[in-house]
């Protein structure tokens, strides 16, 4: 049997495997358990870089089902797509990639960061059941598929988010997110169910060659970009962001941070890949900015006031999901005009590097702040100070994440940031400007964030305050490195990982080709 | 509750059992299978949980567990059994493997079990999923402390 | 017109749904309206699948000659989103029972450690 021809699909398996067995390899104690959900998560791991390298090598790869064939062929002759298709193209290889580091990672980090808490085995089984959701989003090549799956991550994080159920606040906040996912999942299906009832088929390379633009194809484009935008917590509807964002243990919340941002593939996924140049790509790539620049105004300027840490970070997330919109919506914007090529592509480039790096440095800072909470049990700016003398590492950790975030060089957010500047530009100077101002903003609420947990005098109340211990500092230690190594390298990053990625998404061609060509062979 | 609950619900509990084991057997030929047949066994369970209480009904959280863990570990595993040709392949049907491996008959039959491949082991694995799963939401949430009667 | 009532109705399912759940203060309504709205969704999905004079995929029933099955792809659907229905519906409910024990209330208005 040969594994690599199975990868596509064995990167939602293991991870599905694990997320059963843990709850039976608990029995036999809490460090078989953990080192069984890390071993999974390194085995998908590995996996997902396999995939990477032969889709980047060789072109999308397809995958059928339960099958040897994909399709049915009616005694009429009538040829119809009937099974459930795996695609994975450049793009889903990408998001593969943020979610393997992540998933992987935050399993270490919860190694020391929730020990104690009771009902483990149950916490492992989810966080592997959402890797494998996540993974299942970004490979499938089918639209109910795709409900299903982006189901199974609202369920999954919904559970992880209330999962420290002594806390109130908790399970108000996993309550909220859980009825506001629950209306985008409906959504998502009402959309799925409408192109099913016009065009009888749910493969999205065989909608994308059937769809028309009709007044019901854009009721259901309008669906769509409501409840992935939703997901992705671009404002107006990222009310559930800040609430769920601190009430979820750290590691949590950095996993949150990849689910949110396969919201945004999702988006990508459906306006270039399904609906592509038969949509009008000016206005709806208009909205798609003006969520990104709302997504930047709003997230920056609700930053400023925050006094819980890990609030003030999801805060500022929301607004770098605002330049992920931006650069893409740029992009589409000028899609299938010669503008395209000449700063188009570069800014879905930028938007979508700017999504691997957010992924490293957001994820950085909130298991630092998880290491502060960890230590001094609050994440109040007003009573943290003068950490640095006794957390020496965490308080570099948080300076690279908070440099990266607002675009400082030589760090990996200002090479994206750079990138979408530059090109933006070109398309409508304002809206540069207005990103690089957000982005100086970003730099002076980071600043004070760190003037005021770091800096200073030694407080008495956390004189016996220490590192986190190292199972904590390696996950941070990766995160750092990578972030860094990206900010230092970002030509060889733009183009082995990201060129593919953005080309992908432009060439629906290919992707209709992959399945609906010739070149349909499972083995 | 009452004793007259208490006997009903005992009457009642053996063929509510029998009949949602029957819907998820006869799961490849009849509508029904493993979600429904094993909400037919929960609700059974919840009938022992009303009439007796959460503590009486003897129902384990901790035995439901792990045949919810078992019956999810069923279904995936015969997906991966697949993978000979692709994950999900049925690779019991129409003669395959030794069991459940004839075809389906055409024109108005009474049916016959022997058939479907893979898809009876499966419904199996979902109604010991489902039966579990929603017994244990059920007892979990009858078990919140603050509400004994 | 009578072949357009499901899909009516399940657009009024769905839009009563909404109001529920975004506009009422009791939590448990709120779960209702969700459920609501599911229903409206599978409702929807359910009536795409409908042939007028075909009749139901099952095996035992096998057609005799001149009728037709109708295809099983969106009762399959529908089926897969009650069950994931259930799952989102237990999830809620199981939120519901644990703020109830935080707070002593259902009321949205009084619960309200996350403002801002």
């Amino acid at each position: 049997m040969d594994i690599l021809a199975h990868v596509p699909i064995l990167v939602v398996g293991i991870p599905l495997l694990g997320a059963f067995a843990t709850p039976l390899i608990g029995r036999a104690g809490a460090r078989a358990r953990n080192w069984f959900a890390i071993f999974i998560l390194l085995l998908t791991t590995a996996l997902a870089i396999a995939l990477a390298v032969s889709v980047y090598q060789s072109g999308p790869r397809v995958y059928v089902l339960g099958g040897q064939s994909f399709g049915f062929t009616l005694p009429s002759g009538y040829f119809f797509p009937i099974r459930i298709i795996l695609e994975v193209d450049g793009m889903s290889a990408f998001f593969a990639l943020i979610i393997a580091v992540t998933t992987l990672l935050g399993a270490i980090y919860s190694t020391a960061f929730i020990a104690g808490h009771s009902g483990l085995e149950k916490y492992y089984a989810l966080l592997l059941l959402l890797a494998a959701g996540m993974f299942g989003m970004v490979v499938t090549g089918d639209a109910f598929n795709f409900f299903v799956f982006l189901e199974i991550t609202s369920i999954a994080a919904t559970g992880l988010v209330a999962f420290r159920t002594g806390r109130a606040e908790s399970s108000e906040a996993a309550f909220k997110m859980m009825v506001l996912y629950n209306i985008g999942g409906l959504f998502v299906l009402l959309a799925v169910a409408i192109l099913y009832g016009q065009y009888g088929a749910l493969n999205f390379a065989y909608l994308a060659r059937l769809i028309e633009y009709s007044l019901l194809d854009v009721i259901a484009l309008a669906l769509f970009v409501l409840a992935l935008a939703l997901k992705a917590g671009a404002v107006p509807m990222h009310m559930w962001v800040p609430d769920a964002y601190p009430a979820a243990p750290a590691p949590i919340t950095m996993v949150m941070v990849a689910n949110t941002q396969i919201g945004l593939y999702g988006l990508y996924r459906i306006c270039f890949t399904l609906y592509g140049l038969k949509l009008t790509p000016a206005l709806v790539g208009w909205i798609v900015i003006i969520l990104g620049l709302a997504s930047i105004f709003i997230g920056v300027s609700m930053a400023v006031i925050q006094r819980d840490l890990k609030r003030l970070i999801a805060y500022s997330g929301i607004a770098q999901i605002g330049y992920m919109l931006l650069g893409v919506g740029v992009g589409l914007a000028v899609l299938g005009t010669p503008a395209l090529n000449s700063y188009g592509l570069m800014a879905m480039k930028g938007g979508i590097f700017h999504i691997i790096n957010h992924a490293f440095y957001e994820g950085l800072l909130f298991l630092a702040a998880g290491a502060i909470s960890y230590r001094t049990g609050t994440r109040n700016l007003d009573e943290l100070g003068g950490l640095a003398h006794n957390m020496r590492w965490t308080a570099i950790f948080f300076i690279i994440g908070g440099a990266a975030i607002a675009g400082l060089p030589p760090f990996n957010g200002f090479a994206s940031k750079l990138i979408i500047y530059e090109s933006v530009f070109k398309f409508n100077p304002i809206l540069a400007v207005i990103a690089l101002l957000a982005s100086i903003l970003t730099l002076a609420i980071y600043t004070r964030a760190f003037q005021s947990a770091f800096v200073g005098p030694q407080l008495p109340a956390y004189k016996d305050v220490r590192e986190a211990p190292a199972s904590m500092m390696f996950p941070m230690g990766v995160l750092a490195i990578l972030t860094v190594l990206f900010g230092l390298f970002p030509d060889l990053v733009v183009k082995y990982l990201v060129t593919p990625a953005a080309q992908a998404l432009v060439n629906q061609a290919q992707y209709i080709e992959a399945i609906l060509g010739a070149g349909l062979g499972v083995k | 509750m009452s004793k007259l609950v208490r006997t009903i619900g005992w009457l009642l509990y053996a063929p509510i059992l029998i009949f949602g084991f029957y819907v998820i057997m006869h799961g490849h030929l009849t509508p029904g299978g493993g979600f429904q047949g094993g909400a037919v066994v929960a609700s059974g369970f919840a009938l022992l949980i009303v009439a007796y209480g959460a503590k009486g009904a003897g129902l384990k959280e901790r035995l439901l567990s792990a045949v919810e863990s078992g019956g999810a570990l069923i279904f995936v595993g015969l997906a991966f059994l697949g993978l000979g040709a692709t994950f999900f392949y049925n690779f019991l049907a129409a003669g395959g493997g030794v069991v459940f491996n004839e075809l389906v008959p055409s024109g108005p039959n009474p049916g016959d079990l022997n058939t479907a491949g893979t898809l009876p082991l499966m419904n199996w694995a979902v109604g010991l999923k489902v039966l579990s799963g929603l017994g244990s939401i059920v007892l979990l949430l009858a078990l919140f402390p603050g509400e004994e009667e | 017109m009578i072949a357009n009532f499901p899909y009516v109705t399940a657009i009024l399912l769905m839009i009563f749904g909404l109001y529920a759940a975004l506009f009422r203060r009791n939590l448990v309504k709120i779960a209702i309206g969700i459920t609501l709205m599911e229903s409206g969704v599978n409702l929807f999905l359910v009536s795409l699948g409908y042939r007028r004079g075909g009749i139901a995929p099952i095996y035992t029933l096998a057609p005799e000659a001149g009728e037709r099955m109708v295809l099983p792809t969106p009762q399959a659907l529908t089926l897969t989103s009650i069950v994931i229905g259930l799952a989102t519906t237990a999830v809620l409910l199981a939120l519901i029972v644990v703020i109830y024990r935080h707070y002593g209330t259902l009321d949205a208005d009084k619960i309200n450690k996350l403002r801002g």
